[in-house]
């Protein structure tokens, strides 16, 4: 059980299938949470100026595969290696799984931010000229200048979001790693932060991690994709992964994949089609069967 | 009230004051106030404690709210505090009566551990008192980014920066070190009003950081000079003063928050 990478192009050695060299790659990567195997043989690599999406179903391990990322998780096999992300001074920076900040934070937003710039310091926040252009700055970059005054426990879920994205961007870091940044916001903002993920990937050479559970938001600026489902991985450009050899054979029973519209609709034909199968020890007309019409 | 028998009152008090609305200020932030109870229940045992043995209360003091401290750590790693400050509290409440009981003739001398003997602090005593203060204040300034951060941010802040571990350790420190300068001086009871009511009151006013500390460092000052002052010609006790004086404080910023939104 290892992750296959996907077609046969992309397959072998993960620096091989990147055009740049890996400011960070995944190599071989197991980990064990209590007592329980989660993901097993995770191996990607993220090349600078490039948007990775991490795509997978609920429980699928996307967190913990950032974690481990981060470091914040030792994985029980495989290594991480950092060198080329340790090399920018802004080093890596992460934005939580819906971390909603406590309503009565006394912090405004432009202060959160801040601390991104300078949090891991010793000392007090001297409120330099240096350090309020550059809050500003990156304020303005995703689009939440309109509320840097404001307290931050009393912003929306959206706009802490923004805030929470300035203030990893604040630093210039190598590697932004997402944990599912699109999860509270409503399709405009989805698209917006989409672009603005592509943008600051282009622009300012980050390489950016971005977990979701659907494909179709990241489609416009994501350059590969690492699919994770039953504790593995595939790893590949989004028209490699994201077909239906390759995701049943990572599923391991049938998956449909429907390109319509310039959307993608990944459907697995696991329970999903065995709701409509009678199920002999249960009578007709109970949950699960069909209903009936009376 | 300004008679050269009050300086060491004023200066203790004040230095107490400073201490309790830097520390404040973080223990609210951090939702920490049920520590910042434990500790100085801590402080009384250990003081009560080293009485029974002939020694230094306020070395006791120092000692076994730095237990208080570490059992506080060692339990709560993973996950919020509250449950094993509440155990820590209890233990050490139950060990600080039994030291009452075990030494009557000190009895007087640690039931002023409880309540503080503000008035009467000589000035002989105030060197030490203003170090230890002098002590915390620096190493809150030197904690004040990773700590704001942690507390803000959580692992968001971990990934560049401190090991979450030392910053937890560091604020226990911190807030052993305080502990250990306000008991003996306002006594173990009110450091608590006097380190959760201004830092309450002011984080709902405040927006940012520096003006939450200073603000909270104010209210705390103001608190205990008006407590001296009305301790002195009303002849009640200060506490009393202290603790109305540190509900007060939190009411009257509530009611101006409401106004303001
Ligand atoms: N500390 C832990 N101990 C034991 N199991 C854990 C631990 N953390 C996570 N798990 C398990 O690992 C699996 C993957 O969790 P993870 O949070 O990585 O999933 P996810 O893909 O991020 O899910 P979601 O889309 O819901 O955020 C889950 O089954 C979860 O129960
Ligand atoms: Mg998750």
């Amino acid at each position: 059980m290892r992750s296959e990478a996907a077609g046969g192009r992309a397959a072998g050695s993960g620096g091989a299938a990147l055009g740049r060299p890996p400011v960070l790659s995944v190599e071989d990567v197991g980990v064990v949470l209590g007592g329980r195997l989660i993901v097993e043989g995770v191996r990607f690599g993220l090349a600078p100026g490039e948007v990775t999406g991490l795509i997978g179903p609920n429980g699928a391990g996307k967190t913990t595969v950032l974690r481990v990322v981060l470091g914040l998780v030792r994985p029980t096999s495989g290594l991480v290696r950092r060198e080329g992300a340790a090399r920018r001074p802004g080093g890596l920076a992460y934005v939580p799984q819906q971390h909603l900040v406590d309503a009565e934070l006394p912090l405004r937003a432009r202060d959160l931010v801040g601390l991104g710039l300078d949090g891991h310091r010793l000392g007090i926040p001297l409120p330099t000229r240096r350090r309020r252009e550059l809050v500003d700055e990156a304020l303005e970059r995703v689009g939440a200048a309109g509320f840097a005054d404001d307290r931050i426990g009393r912003l929306s879920g959206g706009q802490q979001q923004r805030v929470l994205l300035a203030h990893a961007l604040v630093a210039r870091p190598a590697v932004v790693v997402l944990d599912e940044p699109l999860a509270n916001l409503d399709v405009r903002s989805e698209q917006e932060v989409a672009e603005l993920l592509g943008r600051v990937a282009a622009e300012h050479e980050v390489a950016v991690l971005v977990s979701a559970h659907d494909v179709n938001p990241l489609l416009p600026v994501m350059s590969r994709v690492v699919y994770l489902a039953e504790g593995r991985a595939v790893w590949g450009t989004t028209e490699e992964v994201v077909r239906s050899e390759v995701l049943t054979r990572l599923y391991r029973h049938h998956v449909d994949v429907l390109r319509v519209h310039g959307r993608i609709l990944v459907v697995p034909a696991g329970p999903a089609t065995r709701v409509d199968v009678p199920d002999p020890d249960r009578p007709p007309g109970s949950d699960g069967g069909v209903e009936q019409v009376r | 009230m300004f008679a050269s028998f009050m300086a060491g009152t004023w200066i203790a008090g004040s230095a107490v004051a400073v201490v309790a609305g830097v520390v404040g200020y973080f223990v609210v932030l951090r939702g920490e106030t049920f520590a910042a109870h434990a500790l100085p229940q801590g402080a009384f045992a250990g003081a009560a404690g080293a009485a029974v043995l002939g020694l230094s209360p306020v070395l006791g003091a120092g000692a076994f709210s730095l237990l208080g401290a570490v059992v506080i750590a060692l339990l709560g790693r993973r996950g919020r505090h509250d449950v094993a400050a509440a155990l820590a509290l209890v233990l050490l409440l139950a060990s600080g009566a039994l030291f009452l009981g075990l030494s009557t003739s000190y009895a007087p001398e640690v039931f002023s551990l409880l309540f503080g003997q503000l008035l009467g602090v000589g000035l002989g005593d105030t060197p030490a008192i203003v170090a230890v203060s002098l002590a915390c204040v620096l190493l809150a300034g030197a904690l004040f980014r990773p700590l704001l951060a942690w507390s803000a941010l959580g692992d968001a802040s971990v990934v560049r920066g401190r090991r979450s571990a030392a910053v937890e350790a560091a604020f226990l420190v911190l807030l052993t070190l305080a502990t250990t300068a306000a008991v003996p001086v306002v006594g173990a009871f009110l450091m608590f009003s006097l380190v959760s009511a201004p830092a309450a009151a002011v984080r709902l006013l405040a927006r940012s950081p520096l003006v939450g500390v200073a603000g909270s460092v104010a209210v705390a000052l103001g608190i205990v000079w008006a407590s001296v002052a009305l301790g002195y010609l009303t002849s009640w006790p200060i506490g009393f003063f202290v603790g109305a004086g540190g509900a007060l404080s939190y009411g009257v910023a509530r009611l101006v928050a409401r106004v303001r939104s």
